[in-house]
Parts: C-alpha cells; sequence; structure tokens
C-alpha cells in the first residue's frame, strides 16, 4: 500500500539502529543511566511491541509507554456508568470493540451484553447514527472516548444528527485532552523522561504548536511520529540528535499527515459541540483539571448523561493494580505484581491488558517480559 | 482505535453530506470527507488523493511532497542508493 511498505525497509531501519545506537551510547554515559524516550501514543505503544522495536534497540535507550491509550485510563466508575446505561431497556449501547472490554467494578460492558443488554460493536460513530435511524423506538448511545484523534469524528456525528433531526441518539463522553495529560505526566514525582515521541494523529488535528510548552518550560524534546517501524526509529533518532545538540525543540517527523496548524475543520467541529470538563478522572493517574471534555449546554440534547440516571461513583482501582506506575514509565509491565498471574488479557484487572495498545496487554501478547529479565533489570535498578 | 488506515478516495458518493468512497487496501468504504473538504476547491477534486482514514472519517490529505521528504531523508543516510539504483536500471 502506498505510503506503508516504504517505511517498513529493513535496510534502513539498520542504518537508523546503528545512528541511535552511537548517540545514545553517548547520551546515557553522560547520565549514568539509560536516555528514557516516551511515547504518549498507545499506536505507538502498538507498533513498538508488533514490529518488535524494542528489540532492536540497544541498551542505552529505554522506551517509555506513556498515557496514550483511552482505552486503558478509562476509570472504572465510568465503565459502571457505561454498564448503567447500556442495562437500560430502552437503550443500544455503541462503541469500539476494544472499550467493550473495560472492566468495570462488577462487569465490562462485553459481559452485561451476555447477560442480554444490547451492546453493538461499530466501527464508526456513523454507524450508530445508522442504528439510530433503523430504531425509532430505541434510545441509541454512542460510547466515545479518544483523545484529540477520534473527538472531531464524534463531534460530526452529533452535528449530522442535529442536522437530519435524530432525536433518539446520544452520546456518553470519555473523551480527553492530550496537553492537560503530558502536562501531569511531566509534573509527577520520580519522572525521568529526557524526550518525547509526539502522538501522530491527535497532532494532525491539533498541530503542533500546543507541545510548544515542552520545549520552552520543561526543555524536553518531542518529535511528532508516524507509526511505521521506519517513522518512530526515525523520530527517535531525531529526539537523541536534539538531546546532543542540548536545544530542545518541536520536530515533525510525520509531516506527511500532520500539518503545523491542525485540522481546522475538525478543530471547528470540536469548539462547536464540546466544553472542558473542570477535571476527569483517569485510570491510574487519578484526576488530572480540564483533562476531558463533555457537551456544552447548546447540545446537551444529545449528552447520555443527562438522557440516562448514571451512578456517577468514583471507585478506586483494585489495590494490587500498578497501572499508575506503569503509566509514569515508573516500573514496566512485568513487574507489577499482578502481572500475568492475576492479570492477564482474557482476565484483565488493569486497563492496560485490555487494548492491544495498552502496554501491559502489548507485552504480553507480543513476548516481552520477564525473559528479558537482564536487560529489564538493569532499568528497574534504575527507575527505583 | 488510535492508528489510521491510508485509503485512496476514488468518487465522492454523496456531495451534500460529504461522503465519498475510499479505496483501503482493495476494500471499498463509505468516509466522511468533512475534515479534508476545506482544501479543496471541489469536492471531485480530491478523488485520486491519498487520506489517512480514522473510525469513518478521512482526517488528513496524505501530503506526497512531504512524504517524498520524510524518505528522502531515510534514503539519505545510505546504504539503500545503491539498492535504488538498481531498482531504477531493473526497470528501464
Ligand atoms: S499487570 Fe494489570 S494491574 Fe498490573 S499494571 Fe498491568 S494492567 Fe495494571
Amino acid at each position: 500500500m502506498k505510503y506503508v511498505d516504504e517505511y517498513r525497509d529493513p535496510t534502513k531501519a539498520d542504518k537508523l539502529i546503528k545512528e541511535i545506537t552511537r548517540l545514545a551510547d553517548t547520551l546515557a554515559e553522560q547520565r549514568g543511566r539509560p536516555v528514557n524516550v516516551m511515547e504518549v501514543c498507545g499506536g505507538h505503544t502498538h507498533s513498538i511491541f508488533r514490529y518488535g522495536i524494542e528489540n532492536m534497540l540497544p541498551q542505552s535507550v529505554e522506551l517509555i509507554h506513556g498515557p496514550g491509550c483511552p482505552v486503558c485510563v478509562l476509570p472504572i466508575g465510568r465503565v459502571d456508568d457505561c454498564v448503567a446505561i447500556a442495562e437500560d431497556e430502552k437503550a443500544i449501547m455503541t462503541t469500539f470493540g476494544d472499550a467493550m472490554r473495560v472492566p468495570g467494578s462488577k462487569r465490562s460492558l462485553l459481559q452485561a451484553k451476555s447477560l442480554g443488554a444490547d451492546v453493538r460493536m461499530v466501527y464508526s460513530p456513523l454507524d450508530a447514527l445508522k442504528i439510530a435511524r433503523a430504531n425509532p423506538d430505541k434510545e441509541i448511545v454512542f460510547f466515545g472516548l479518544g483523545f484529540e484523534t477520534t473527538m472531531p469524528s464524534t463531534a460530526l456525528t452529533v452535528l449530522k444528527a442535529e442536522a437530519a433531526g435524530i432525536r433518539n441518539f446520544s452520546l456518553f463522553c470519555n473523551h480527553i485532552t492530550i496537553i492537560p495529560t503530558i502536562k501531569a505526566v511531566l509534573d509527577s514525582e520520580d519522572f525521568q523522561v529526557d524526550g518525547f515521541l509526539g502522538p501522530g494523529h491527535v497532532s494532525m488535528v491539533i498541530g503542533t504548536r500546543p507541545y510548544d510548552f515542552i520545549a520552552e518550560h520543561y526543555r524536553r524534546p518531542v518529535v511528532i511520529s508516524g507509526f511505521e517501524p521506519l517513522d518512530i526509529l526515525q523520530s527517535l533518532w531525531m529526539v537523541l540528535k536534539q538531546l546532543d545538540a542540548g536545544h530542545p525543540y518541536i520536530e515533525n517527523q510525520y509531516s506527511r499527515v500532520v500539518p503545523e496548524d491542525g485540522n481546522h475543520a475538525a478543530l471547528q467541529a470540536i469548539s462547536r459541540v464540546f466544553e472542558l470538563r473542570p477535571f476527569f478522572e483517569w485510570r491510574g493517574l487519578g484526576s488530572i483539571d480540564h483533562s476531558g471534555v463533555q457537551l456544552n449546554a447548546r447540545y446537551a440534547a444529545y449528552d447520555a448523561e443527562r438522557k440516562f440516571a448514571v451512578p456517577a461513583v468514583a471507585i478506586a482501582d483494585p489495590k494490587a493494580c500498578q497501572c499508575g506506575e506503569v503509566l509514569k514509565g515508573i516500573i514496566k509491565p512485568w513487574q507489577c505484581k499482578v502481572y500475568g498471574k492475576a492479570c492477564t488479557p482474557q482476565t484483565p484487572m488493569g486497563a492496560l491488558m485490555v487494548s492491544s495498545e495498552g502496554a501491559c496487554a502489548a507485552y504480553y501478547q507480543y513476548g516481552g517480559g520477564p525473559h528479558q529479565a537482564s536487560h529489564d533489570d538493569l532499568v528497574g535498578e534504575n527507575a527505583a | 482505535m488510535c492508528l489510521g488506515i491510508p485509503g485512496k478516495i476514488v468518487a465522492i458518493s454523496d456531495a451534500v453530506q460529504l461522503l465519498g468512497i475510499v479505496d483501503v487496501g482493495g476494500i471499498q468504504r463509505s468516509v466522511d470527507l468533512s475534515c479534508v473538504a476545506q482544501d479543496f476547491a471541489s469536492l471531485d477534486s480530491l478523488i485520486g488523493h491519498w487520506v489517512l482514514v480514522h473510525v469513518g472519517f478521512a482526517m488528513s490529505v496524505i501530503d506526497e511532497a512531504e512524504a517524498q521528504a520524510t524518505l528522502a531523508v531515510l534514503t539519505e543516510l545510505g546504504q539503500v542508493q545503491e539498492e535504488l539504483i538498481a531498482m531504477q536500471e531493473g526497470q528501464s
């Protein structure tokens, strides 16, 4: 396929890895620890595991898998609210596949479905509108989640529902915003990340400027990266070059998709229907100010939280669950006490085990973990 | 969910609703073009362009020149040069 195969050329990867090794070795020696680079986006986490990129890298560079998987950071209380809506007799709940398996305090959407709730997997929010048209006597709810990447599609769907006069459609909105999230991670204690691979598809919506503060204030380089193996390697190399030069700035490796100013139509749709929530609860990270959005007053009629009674109870993460530490890069997934034991992709305890964009599931699925102990031990000690 | 997929716009199916048909690896599906129509004088001029498709919405027109530029940087890293020459020779 065009613009895919070219970015999977193994000979180019070899050359990049040599360059990465040369730079990372020097930088790691200066620091007395490996260089830590965080990929913020779950899509990158997925690619990194799928193509075995970690195994190609020298020990002098360490990838930290950040909080950018929207399914993974959804808190238990929100899942419970969603299940409560789905179990309402007049409701048909629609959502993306991954979201169906996130554990709630009692059950996931998938379990609710097996108990008789009408829960349907859709590819696009527009499919939910089709279901609404076909079922006029039902209330169709779209369980919307994701960062700015998926926010425009949800916003446009609400606008289309309004334009078509569809009244039996509403949104259970769990969209989150990237900038407050990165800021919260940067401000957290024990944070030892030297640079970032910036999220490619969030950036195609918001552009490159919103990241300026990371270079200016936090003095960390950010390279907005594509998702093919060579994109990721090239971006990593660019981060290391910036670190070596000691001059952090925002660079755009993914310029074939990411315009500097973002996408005007997408941003406009977002600002028409959404407003910031004062705060939003995250699994593993706690509450982060202004990190979520909700429908504004003008579109309140499409808000499932107003149409349905939801429990809206905040529920703490299970005690044994260490998702928060994994999300901040403090521990590696397999260092979590329940990893691979009480928590597996079949029986996820924490949300990082649910989606292939979550670090724990990715490790589990693609065979990372304790057998790489010599390498990871080194890092574990450093991170502790 | 956050991984988009590149596809080629092959037709406009509903100009009012801004819907088009996009070929993604041989599979054709209806895709919303609201986010990419802005930069084009007419919807029809979108046909033939590659876009990044995300949950049923075309979110970005893939910039051919930028794609080439990124590949050029990778190429400059060397090694592949010979291979490219061999490829070109093979084609002529
Ligand atoms: S193993 Fe399970 S509980 Fe532990 S951090 Fe990973 S997802 Fe969370």
